[in-house]
């Protein structure tokens, strides 16, 4: 049965319209119990069915473990976005983009493929500045609205800036690493697993705590 | 398990609705609840130049779970009928800036106003309607800061998910700390409600919560302290009739006892009540002629979606007069 309907499937290949260049979805996923591991196949194989632009790779943590490795995927289901030259980018969802989700999923994808709008100047300079690397984790529901906006954002500083990688985490799906940063309200920005903040805060708070991992 | 989609690409990716932010707008609305919406359909339907400019698309409606008291709409979700009105204000290709987050205002020599945003960019308008709405307001106790985002959470179906079969209280008596309870029963194992005084909710409301046998109501209750140690476990209450004080363990603590206006934006400029609330008079204009303002951000009593919608249509046709003049 299909997950999209015919009228999520309309709006959706008129939003991929706007694509730019090439994106390739590599979906990790594992042998045996594992959460959501098939719908989510299913949901990338039906976004590859409406762009030629999107391709899709389907991939397992252990049999593929050197490119689980290179893009950093220790869960899954993982989706990594790689753009048109097949290089990863810093864009990854950990758990099925669902739900409210698929709100910063399909941006995602027009991010990736280079049609994106730019950052306002002085959050590029901030950006540029970095010299050590940055890791952005955002624990996310699928039934929270302002969720996607703050994974959007991190999206965003990750593809301005090769040293920073940007993460979504479905709290449900991963409840053990949920756990270990106290997730309670969601959404909830982990910078370097260290520094940390609630809510879909404006781009210059994060940027304010990824300053501080540079220390 | 349940696959739902709740698809809402904005306006960003139309490309006849991109956002100009070089061009002198009629009107920037700055919000996008029902207010900044029905503002935007009114004005566009008047045929100003106008653009929206939003932090959080759709304001605090998306964040209700259920509407039953929107006339004409027997129940729905909060975002299905933000999606409604986002539908209807589409209709007329209006830009919407989102994620922008508006620090000041200033009305220059020439009468024009410039929008200044957080990150640097500057808009401008003719004239500006305010429609910023209201965040939760907090409780205002030890341990609540500490503790937020360790069990205190002021977003019942964003949060609700993470304490399932687990105990939880609601702070509040009014209608959305009801209907939070409501939800969390579906989900928590079970929801204590703390009030300081009486409930104020609608009976049909409150009708509902009877249904559940996993509800615990504390009326006349305080809560004074929340109480943990890495994560929440617990407040401290103290009973109004028998002045005792006691705690209660939970493991998460929802927030829900009203608002407080998004009025940072014009703490400077525009005259506020001892609230922080724009003071408007019936024409929704504020202290500065070309500014007007609209919703739960307003001096207007009774925070109800239906209110916020006609104040702003009210406030766009005020505003509309007030464009037309400056041409003559």
């Amino acid at each position: 049965m299909a997950l999209l309907n015919e009228q999520l499937q309309g709006q959706l290949k008129e939003v991929f319209s706007e694509m730019k260049n090439d994106v390739t979805i590599a979906v990790f996923t594992q042998k045996g119990a594992c959460y959501s591991c098939e719908e989510t196949v299913s949901f990338m194989e039906e976004v590859e069915a409406l762009s030629d632009k999107i391709h899709l790779e389907k991939l397992d943590i252990e049999a593929d473990s050197e490119r689980a490795k290179e893009y950093n995927v220790t869960m899954t289901p993982s989706i990594v976005l790689l753009d048109a030259d097949k290089k990863y980018v810093g864009v990854k969802f950990n758990g099925i983009p669902a739900g409210h989700e698929i709100n910063s999923f399909i941006p995602g994808l027009i991010e990736v493929s280079g049609a994106g709008e730019a950052l306002p100047e002085n959050y590029l300079e901030q950006l540029n500045a970095l010299t050590k690397p940055v890791n952005i984790k955002v624990f996310v529901t699928l039934s929270c609205p302002h969720c996607p906006g703050a994974v959007q954002k991190a999206h965003k500083l990750a593809l301005e800036s090769d040293l920073v990688d940007a993460e979504m985490i479905e709290a449900q799906t991963f409840g053990e690493i949920s756990d270990k940063f106290n997730v309670s309200s969601v959404p909830k920005i982990v910078v370097n697993d260290k520094y940390e903040f609630v809510g879909n805060q404006p781009l210059q708070v994060f940027l304010q705590e990824i300053a501080k991992t540079q220390n | 398990m349940e696959l739902k989609f709740s698809a809402d690409f904005g306006s960003s990716f139309k490309k006849e609705g991109a956002f100009d932010k070089s061009m002198l707008y009629d009107l920037l609305i700055i919000g996008s609840g029902p207010a900044g919406l029905n503002a935007a359909l009114y004005a566009g339907r008047k045929g100003m130049k106008v653009g929206v400019v939003s932090g959080k698309p759709g304001g605090q409606v998306v964040d209700t779970a259920s509407v039953e008291n929107y006339l004409g709409v027997s129940f729905a979700t909060g975002e299905a009928l933000v999606e409604q009105f986002m539908n209807h204000v589409k209709t007329l290709k209006i830009p919407m800036l989102n994620d922008a987050d508006v620090e000041a205002f200033e009305k220059k020599d020439d009468g024009t106003f410039e929008l200044k945003l957080l990150g640097g960019d500057v808009l401008k308008a003719k004239a500006l309607i305010i429609a910023t709405g209201s965040k939760p307001r907090k409780l205002g106790i030890p341990g609540e800061d500490q503790y937020a985002g360790r069990g205190v959470a002021y977003c019942a179906i964003c949060d609700g998910p993470l304490f399932e079969g687990r105990d939880v209280i609601v702070s509040g008596g009014g209608n959305s700390a009801v209907e939070a309870a409501v939800d969390l029963a579906k989900i928590a194992k079970s929801v204590t409600i703390i009030h300081r005084s009486q409930f104020r909710a609608d009976q049909i409301v409150l009708d509902q919560l009877n249904a559940f046998n996993n509800v615990t109501v504390f009326l006349q209750t305080e809560i004074k302290e929340v109480i943990g140690e890495q994560l929440m476990t617990g407040v401290v209450v103290l009973d109004k009739e028998t002045g005792e004080t006691r705690t209660v363990k939970a493991d998460g603590l929802f927030v829900e006892i009203g608002h407080i206006p998004n009025s940072q934006m014009a703490k400077e400029t525009l005259k506020l009540d001892n609230h922080g609330e724009i003071e408007v008079n019936h024409l929704n204009e504020t202290s500065i002629p070309g500014v007007f303002a609209a919703g739960d951000v307003t001096t207007v009593p009774y925070k109800q979606i239906i209110i916020a919608a006609g104040e702003g249509a009210k406030a766009a046709l005020t505003a509309n007069d007030y464009v037309n003049r400056l041409k003559r």
